[in-house]
């Protein structure tokens, strides 16, 4: 796919969530209006669409990316991961999300899919986070609601589970 | 969609015939999907004519202001002075007088999910069905409906389950409710609309700044005698619904929580040439406290005093409540001394002084400031009519109340469903409303459902519903509960008739309803709860049903203003106090929050965890607030932050935790004895980091936010107090511009040629064409005057331009005057620039220049931080074809291509 016409639509294929999904793209097309309006994977949000406020993030083969600065051809045999992808099924929180709730980490849960892909990434990255680290991976985020304390707090909590129960359903990633 | 104002105001909500503000809606495209009807706004050309405007609120008062609405005559839409006691005799007799003046900044709640809308027409009906994330209040209801024309019932609006925030900001979705209703009309199918961004920030809605004079009339204890207010309220281009409200919500408390009696207050509102104003958390108490408390700590500066002992000494007594104001609130409850000594208590103030003395023994700028505020809640719908006289108000009728609704439900297999008339943003209406309900009847939280959508159509609801005035835990769950304790005493008297005991005996437990002290007299709840459903036949006398309950609720306390305009403007008043140690960086001008503490009194607290999830929230709203966010214009009306990388967010790396403390004095006029809370710390917060500014800084007069740049304006220059003949000098003309967004600068280039080969070149329109970089064309009008199209990327927006140059001044082949404008979709800009060619060594000729330009429209919005280098950067383009082009390819070498550019 190195050359692109501006004018045709493109079939994109690529993994969501452990699914293979495709879809017609013009190359214009954003990934996460790609993601929200192409697959109905409305989980992703949506806040600036110029990089800042992180609503959008998702994982592009398991490292945090903006959707909204990526374009959907650009996933294009990737393997993307959003937040509808973090619980080990439908019905069930994964030990972050969970924690999330427990600490009243989301208010109005706007920002909170974008705050809980990025430090999933983070998590594996680092099980050992101290606050000060953590307070950096939410900062690159916006929330509105909360002050960001109970995201921290939820966060610390979650790392301390994940690290003494490693069994735990937050390992899932695909 | 003009509110209660009477004043002669055209009031559409997108431009008709003339733009007044950047951001007004010009045109609507409906296209099938968003790219495309992108791409169609981009072919949309318009003709501006510029006219004159203002954005500053004292210069829309000169009498040479242009005037935004012709009909109107002037700027000044509302005038009111009000007079409460004997003012005059009090400061006449007054040891001191104190005053501070203010200029507080537009700032905006930006949530993080911006304004969505789905419309849909049906015209046999001549109705609209419009999904909006509307927040009420609904009284707006009834100003859309006339807006489309129809009567209210043909306007079926419709509110999600959940909204990505809102604090306020998303009342302001109504007029764009309207023009998509409408576009559904036109187009004859659903519309959606999903704002971004950028319209957001410039047009969705903004809290008004507002210029203020405040002086107090003090003793030499420091115990203030009278307080004289003068307030001008900008209210941007239109005075839009529920405006002036901004202004009169805090009307019954311009006292604070200070004992003062004698009370003066001139009420101006202005417009201006920037956004219309409305809801945005605190809705009117940032700019009423941050006078008020800055007044405070003068005071006690001017006086030589405590000014925690100037606060202590005002406060209203614990034994006084409730406490009817001078401007007529009636506070509730509270005991204010007391939370102030809890607040202090523990080390807190003393370990506060203890770092303040360390840091500034070492040279440190540490400082510390308080700030006491009531905070009101459940709002008076009449409150608004305070901006009329006595007069008028007969005329147009009385105004009051604050009505709240709430059903409870029982379905067939006894499960139980609550609906309130309110829209939940994120402050958990279900967690609490599922808990209170559940408390009723001996359920698990978990067994309610909370249905939170709502829909004018069909659900009940008034004119006062809708999520906003922190009504939601004082009223809407209070009425919940009212209608949940109806149902609840209806099956009290259905088990007690089945258990054969007196209903005063049934009680609720663990899913059960049971004879008290005789458990074998067991009923399952579900079982009772359908009886209505199932064998209506078997209810007892007395009962009706027990499917539905809908309780409605209007506290008795709140009237209409009285002839002498005092107004009860608020049901719950509730009481917080803060204090902050800060540290300021005098290098950088970053000021550092050391510690905050914040001690609420919001009546009975019903979800510890929710409460402070509102206190912290609002804590950070104010952090931006007091150090980052302004909704900055330029003078010439140009807005200059519309992104979040303009407008500034705090991240969590800004935001330090707080600790935050607790008194409960129940309200007696709320059924759950509970008070809003979610707003209080947007109008404490501000003020008491600016008193900690002050603090470490010895300065009398700052305005917000507190940039660095800002901090280190009055870092460079400690202001003295400022003399007495100079303090009419309105304070908006304060040092520090932000905004002004004039580019600046000058360089130097080398091009192998000669001058007067260079000079021909700038005169003949193909070679021009060549040169400049993106350009279509140019086209010669007369030797000196040329026009093209280019287009330009700046940042993020790329877009096509029409440009105009002029040559003037022309000292040939030496130098000329270049002066130019552009005008596109995107902005306009408009400057000038001196070109000098000099021989220089070799064949070389030295091109000077310096220039001076300014930008407006979109471009100057979102492209504000990169202009300058954009303008170099196009420059450099410019010289460097330039120098290409004069240069035959064989002498180019890299020292002639090599530019160099110096900017200022
Ligand atoms: S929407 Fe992508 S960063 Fe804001
Ligand atoms: S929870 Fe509302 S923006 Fe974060």
């Amino acid at each position: 796919m190195s050359h692109l016409s501006a004018a045709t639509r493109h079939r994109v294929a690529f993994t969501l969530n452990g699914r293979p999904v495709s879809l017609e793209a013009e190359p214009r097309l954003l990934a996460s209006d790609a993601l929200r309006h192409g697959l109905g994977a409305t989980g992703t949000h949506v806040g600036c669409e110029h990089g800042v406020c992180g609503a959008c993030t998702i994982q592009i083969d398991g490292v945090p990316a903006r959707a909204c600065l990526t374009l959907a051809v650009q996933l294009e045999g990737r393997k993307v991961r959003t937040v509808e992808g973090l619980g080990p099924a439908a019905d069930r929180l994964s030990v972050l999300q969970a924690s999330f709730r427990r600490h009243h980490a989301l208010q109005c849960g706007f920002c909170t899919a974008g705050i809980l892909v990025s430090l999933d990434a983070f998590l594996h990255e680092q099980p050992h986070p101290s606050e000060e680290e953590l307070r950096i991976v939410v900062g690159g985020h916006l929330c509105r609601c909360t002050g960001y304390t109970p995201i921290i707090r939820a966060t610390l909590e979650a790392a301390e589970q994940l690290r003494s129960d490693p069994s735990l359903p937050d390992s899932s990633h695909v | 969609m003009v509110a209660g104002l009477k004043v002669a105001v055209e009031n559409w909500p997108m431009a008709v015939e003339r733009v007044r503000y950047v951001g007004e809606p010009v045109a609507i495209v409906v296209a099938q999907d968003r790219y495309l009807a992108e791409d169609a706004l981009d072919a949309i050309e318009i003709d501006y004519a510029p006219l004159a405007c203002v954005v500053d609120p004292i210069a829309s008062l000169a009498s040479d202001a242009p005037v935004l609405h012709e009909n109107a005559g002037a700027n000044l839409v509302s005038d009111r002075r009000f007079r409460y006691g004997d003012p005059e005799a009090a400061f006449g007799a007054a040891a001191h007088s104190v005053e501070v003046s203010i200029a507080y900044p537009r700032n905006t709640g930006a949530p993080m999910e911006t304004f969505g809308v789905v419309a849909e027409y049906e015209p046999h009906e001549d109705a609209y069905e419009i999904l909006a994330n509307f927040q009420g209040p609904f009284s707006i209801h009834a100003v859309m409906a006339r807006c489309l024309k129809v009567s209210g019932n043909r306007l079926r609006l419709r509110m999600p389950p959940e909204s990505g925030g809102s604090f306020g900001v998303k009342q302001g979705v109504a007029p764009y409710a309207v023009m998509i209703g409408v576009a559904a009309r036109v187009a004859g199918a659903p519309v959606k609309w999903i704002e971004d961004r950028l319209e957001h920030l410039s047009a969705a809605v903004a809290a008004t700044n507002r210029v203020t004079t405040l002086k107090a009339a003090v003793t030499k204890e420091g115990r203030i005698t009278a307080l004289d207010w003068d307030q001008v309220e900008d209210c941007g281009a239109y005075p839009r619904a529920p405006e002036p409200a901004t202004l009169y919500r805090m009307h019954g408390n311009m006292t604070g929580a200070y004992d003062i009696r004698n009370l003066a207050i001139r009420n101006r509102v202005v417009l201006t040439n920037k956004a219309p104003t409305g809801l945005v958390r605190g809705f009117g108490g940032p700019q009423v406290y941050y006078a008020l408390e800055r007044l405070m700590q003068r005071i006690a500066v001017e006086l030589e005093l405590d000014p925690l002992a100037v606060i202590r000494a005002n406060l209203i007594q614990g034994g006084a409540f409730p406490y009817r104001t001078a401007s007529g609130a009636f506070y509730d409850s509270g005991d204010y001394a007391k939370a102030v000594d809890v607040a202090v208590a523990d080390g807190r103030l003393a370990s506060l002084e203890r770092r303040r003395d360390e840091a500034r023994a070492a040279g440190r700028r540490y400082g510390i400031g308080f700030a006491a505020a009531v905070e009101p809640s459940v709002s008076n719908m009449g409150y608004i009519t305070t901006v009329l006289t006595a007069e008028e108000r007969k005329k147009a009728g009385p105004k009051n109340g604050a009505q709240a609704t709430a059903t409870v439900s029982l379905d067939p297999v006894g499960s139980v469903s609550v609906h309130v008339a309110s829209v939940p943003q994120g402050q958990g209406h279900r967690t609490v409303l599922a808990q209170v309900v559940a408390d009723v009847f001996g359920l698990s939280p978990a067994a309610i459902k909370v249905v939170a959508d709502l829909d004018t159509g069909k659900d009940a609801w008034s004119i006062a519903s809708g999520n906003y005035s922190s009504r939601f835990a004082a009223a809407v769950a209070g009425t919940a509960h009212l209608a949940a304790t109806r149902l609840r005493d209806k099956l009290a008297a259905i088990a007690a008739s089945q258990l054969d005991v007196s209903p005063g005996q049934i009680g609720f437990a663990g899913g059960a309803i049971f004879a008290t002290g005789n458990r074998a007299k067991t009923l399952p709840f579900g079982r009772v709860a359908a009886l209505s459903h199932w064998s209506p036949a078997l209810l007892p006398d007395g009962v009706d049903q027990t499917i539905r309950e809908t309780a409605f609720w209007a506290p008795p306390q709140l009237a209409a203003p009285t002839e002498s305009d005092e107004v009860n403007s608020s049901l719950c008043h509730g009481f917080i106090f803060d204090m902050a140690g800060v540290e300021v960086d005098v290098e950088t001008g970053k000021v550092r929050i050391d510690r905050y503490v914040t001690m609420h009194d919001c009546g009975r607290v019903l979800h510890p965890a929710m409460v402070d999830g509102q206190i912290r929230g609002g804590f950070a709203q104010a952090l931006g607030a007091s150090f980052y966010e302004e909704l900055a214009y330029a003078d010439d009306g140009a807005f200059l932050t519309g992104t979040f990388a303009d407008y500034l967010l705090p991240t969590s790396t800004e935001t330090p935790d707080i600790e935050i403390l607790h008194i409960e004095t129940p309200s007696p006029f709320t059924p759950l004895g509970a008070k809003g809370v979610g707003e209080g710390n947007c109008m404490s917060t501000p003020v008491c980091l600016a008193n900690a500014v002050a603090d470490a800084l010895g300065v009398a007069e700052l305005n917000l936010p507190l940039t660095p740049a800002r901090i280190a304006a009055l870092i460079a220059s400690p202001e003295p107090a400022l003399p007495a003949a100079n303090r009419d000098r309105p304070a908006s003309l304060g040092t520090v511009k932000p905004g002004d967004r004039t580019l600046r600068g000058e360089g130097m280039a080398m091009v192998a040629a000669t001058p007067e080969a260079i000079w021909s070149m700038l005169l003949d329109a193909d070679q021009l064409a060549s040169i400049i970089p993106g350009c279509h064309g140019v086209k010669k009008l007369s030797e000196t005057h040329f026009k093209t199209d280019v287009t330009l990327g700046v940042g993020p927006v790329k877009g096509r331009y029409k440009a105009e140059i002029k040559l003037s001044d022309l000292d040939p082949p030496k130098a000329a005057t270049l002066s130019g404008s552009v005008s596109g979709a995107l902005g306009t800009g408009g400057g000038s620039g001196r070109v000098k060619l000099a021989p220089g060594e070799g064949g070389v000729t030295v091109i000077s220049y310096t220039y001076e330009a300014a930008v407006g429209g979109k471009v100057a919005a979102i492209g504000g931080r990169l202009l300058d280098g954009a303008a170099k950067a196009i420059i450099g383009q410019f010289f460097a074809a330039l120098a290409r082009k004069a240069a035959p390819e064989s002498k180019r070498t890299g020292f002639f291509a090599r530019l160099f550019g110096r900017q200022t």
